[in-house]
């Protein structure tokens, strides 16, 4: 079943009183919690709503109404799209995350879509490391038709970033989109390794990278907050793309992530095709988390 | 990041120091700790519910030892609890089933992984695919069936030739069940022990992909099918476990990732759902980066503690 049948299964029988009961709460509580928002994101929710007054005859909608309102606040000051605007150009964008969190696909998607808006886009094979990256990044270009810069496989990635911002910098590029090897936030060297990446970018023009985006699985549990903690701390994070949306997950560490970081969420991935990114739509995310939408 | 649930029970136990047994009311304070660290390690809340209904019926009324604190008593008794659910023997804390792979049939012996974008299949392939060619002097093949994600096919011939066993040469433009038909035939042909179809990534709600699942497992009639779940997952995990084994015949999970620092709590969780062995766990990217799952590894994981376990142990 899906979240949102789920989430509405268990509010089912709520409803009637200016206050909720305790009982009440805790079902709300739980179904929170099935959306991953973590034990603790959930409690905070449902001391919110433990204070609520509603109209007397409110029904379970109403009620998951006023869930989604409460999670669409917390959302809503972290919505902003990615946009290029750097200058001179390249605007420059690092992604960056675990492995097979969605980064390449992503960036193909955000290649697109910036190729849409008139934009001239050239990727970087900063993944020089997994079987075969090289290779699915290469399609994904030929497919939009966007040059892109390759290394040797097993090369280092920081001179294929330098080789990119060189590139793109002589063609008059608008948006150089980076790809880079996934990793685990608590790995030392392959961390140590994009701080390295971010300083060789930064020797081409101060101010990139000029974004940074971590990309982060819907699927994936309370550890994305302990990657976007490291990975914030040592590659400088500037905002969040969450990708698997597709499926039954439904993101809700998005929740926690917002009240700890307030770190700008750009995007959302809704499939592995090229139109599956979506602008991150708070109002929506919110209804999708408490069963209204 | 958290504290350790000894500490968190430490403070609810700490007025009840010197107790002869264990009461319900105390045991349902500490339970409420048990269930907030068993959701921020991810465990699904189903199956927490599920575990803190046993546990507490267990620790009710057990004596609590002289040497420790009843809130140490506790946590062994959830540590065991867990180990248990999670497959492992009361001796070691191993599980008996871990890293083994039914390999008795006619070859070739078809070995198919299924699971989620992203989750570690093909890797996970070529990894057991080395360990079987190296540790049981198996000749294996390996099959790429992912039409989907761009360069997947060659991600495993890439990996064949850095763990030294072979691929099926791709022939662009085939369908999984032809390349599965394809991959059987030259299996035989070549009397390769083993076979392993390695398949695209679906998600459980994708009717197309599970359906396209189920085709691949009835032309092939896998003698093993393994679900590859990222050791990171979340409260998903229900959902994945309950529709991937409504579908495919599953004998086992492969829980990749193990080198991050996740709680792991999916382990519990898939191991609850779909009633089958953990039988490895993936920890790297390395082709030898793979190891047999050990249960009372993970619980200590899960629950978040060092040596509280053996300490309570000695007492
Ligand atoms: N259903 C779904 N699948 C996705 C989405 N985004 C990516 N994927 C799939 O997830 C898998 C991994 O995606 P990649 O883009 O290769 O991930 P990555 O982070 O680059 O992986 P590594 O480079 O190996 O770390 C692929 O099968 C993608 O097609 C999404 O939004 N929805
Ligand atoms: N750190 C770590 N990385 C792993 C492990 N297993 C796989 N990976 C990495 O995870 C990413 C995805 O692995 P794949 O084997 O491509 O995953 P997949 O399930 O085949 O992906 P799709 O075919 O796109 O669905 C790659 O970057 C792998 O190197 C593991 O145990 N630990
Ligand atoms: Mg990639
Ligand atoms: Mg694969």
């Amino acid at each position: 079943r899906k979240t949102s049948e789920r989430l509405s299964g268990n509010l089912a029988g709520i409803g009637g009183q200016t206050r909720l009961t305790d009982a009440q709460l805790d079902e709300l509580e739980d179904a929170l919690i099935l959306s991953d928002l973590g034990p603790r994101a959930a409690m905070r929710i449902r001391d919110r709503l433990a204070t609520r007054q509603f109209p007397r005859g409110s029904d379970e909608r109403a009620i998951q109404e006023a869930v989604a309102e409460e999670i669409a606040e917390i959302l809503r000051p972290v919505a902003k799209p990615l946009e290029v605007t750097a200058f001179p150009r390249p605007h420059v964008v690092l992604v960056i995350g675990v492995n097979g969190s969605g980064k390449t696909t992503t960036i193909a998607k955000l290649a697109h879509l910036f190729q849409e808006e008139d934009y001239a886009v050239m990727l970087a094979a900063g993944d020089t490391f997994r079987a075969a990256a090289i290779g699915q990044l290469k399609v994904w270009a030929d497919r939009i038709g966007v040059p892109v810069v390759t290394g040797p496989e097993g090369g280092d990635p920081a001179s294929v970033v330098f080789d990119g911002v060189k590139a793109a910098t002589q063609q008059g590029i608008d948006a150089l989109i980076v790809d880079t090897a996934g990793r685990l936030q608590n790995k030392r060297e392959l961390m140590d390794e994009l701080a390295k990446i971010r300083k060789v970018l930064g020797r081409l023009n101060p101010e990139a990278p000029h974004d940074v985006v971590l990309v982060l699985d819907a699927t994936n549990g309370q550890n994305a907050l302990a990657q976007i903690d490291v990975f914030k701390e040592v590659a400088g994070v500037t905002g969040l793309v969450m990708t698997k949306l597709d499926g039954t997950a439904r993101g809700g560490v998005l929740v926690a992530a917002a009240e700890q970081y307030g770190l700008p969420i750009h995007a959302i991935g809704v499939g592995e095709g090229l139109d599956d990114l979506r602008p991150f739509d708070p109002d929506l995310v919110a209804r999708v988390i408490a069963g209204v939408a | 990041m958290f504290d350790t649930l000894s500490d968190r029970l430490g403070s609810v136990f700490d007025s009840l120091r010197g107790r002869g047994a264990l009461k319900e009311e105390d045991v349902r304070a500490a339970m409420r700790e048990v269930r907030i660290a068993l959701l921020e390690a991810d465990v699904a809340l189903p199956v927490v519910r599920r575990f803190i209904d046993t546990v507490t019926e267990r620790a009710v009324g057990e004596q609590v030892l002289r040497s420790v604190t009843p809130g140490q008593q506790v946590v062994k008794i959830v540590n065991d609890a867990l180990v248990e659910m999670l497959g492992g023997t009361a001796e070691d804390g191993g599980s008996p089933d871990a890293a083994k792979l039914d390999l008795e049939a006619k070859p070739p012996v078809v070995i198919m992984m299924v699971g989620l974008q992203g989750s570690g299949k093909t890797t996970s392939t070529a990894k057991i695919a080395k360990r079987l060619k190296e540790t049981e002097g198996k000749k294996v093949m390996m099959a790429s069936l992912d039409v989907n994600r761009p360069a997947a096919q060659d991600q495993l011939k890439v990996l064949g030739e850095q763990a030294g066993v072979a691929t099926l040469p791709i022939i662009a433009g085939q369908q999984p069940v032809e390349i599965a038909n394809r991959a059987i035939s030259s299996a035989k042909l070549q009397s390769f022990d083993v076979l392993m179809l390695d398949t695209a990534g679906r998600l459980h709600v994708d009717e197309a992909l599970m359906a396209e699942m189920k085709a691949v497992a009835a032309v092939s009639t896998p003698k093993e099918v393994l679900l590859v779940v990222d050791s990171l997952t979340g409260q998903d995990a229900v959902n994945v476990a309950q529709s991937f084994t409504g579908e495919v015949p599953l004998t086992g999970v492969v829980l990749t990732r193990m080198d991050g620092d996740a709680r792991g709590g999916a382990a519990l969780s898939m191991r609850a759902v779909t009633g089958k062995p953990i039988k490895f766990a993936g920890t790297g990217e390395k082709l030898d980066a793979i190891e047999p799952f050990h249960p009372s590894r993970v619980a200590n994981r899960i629950l978040g503690m060092g040596d509280i376990v053996s300490m309570v142990e000695k007492a």
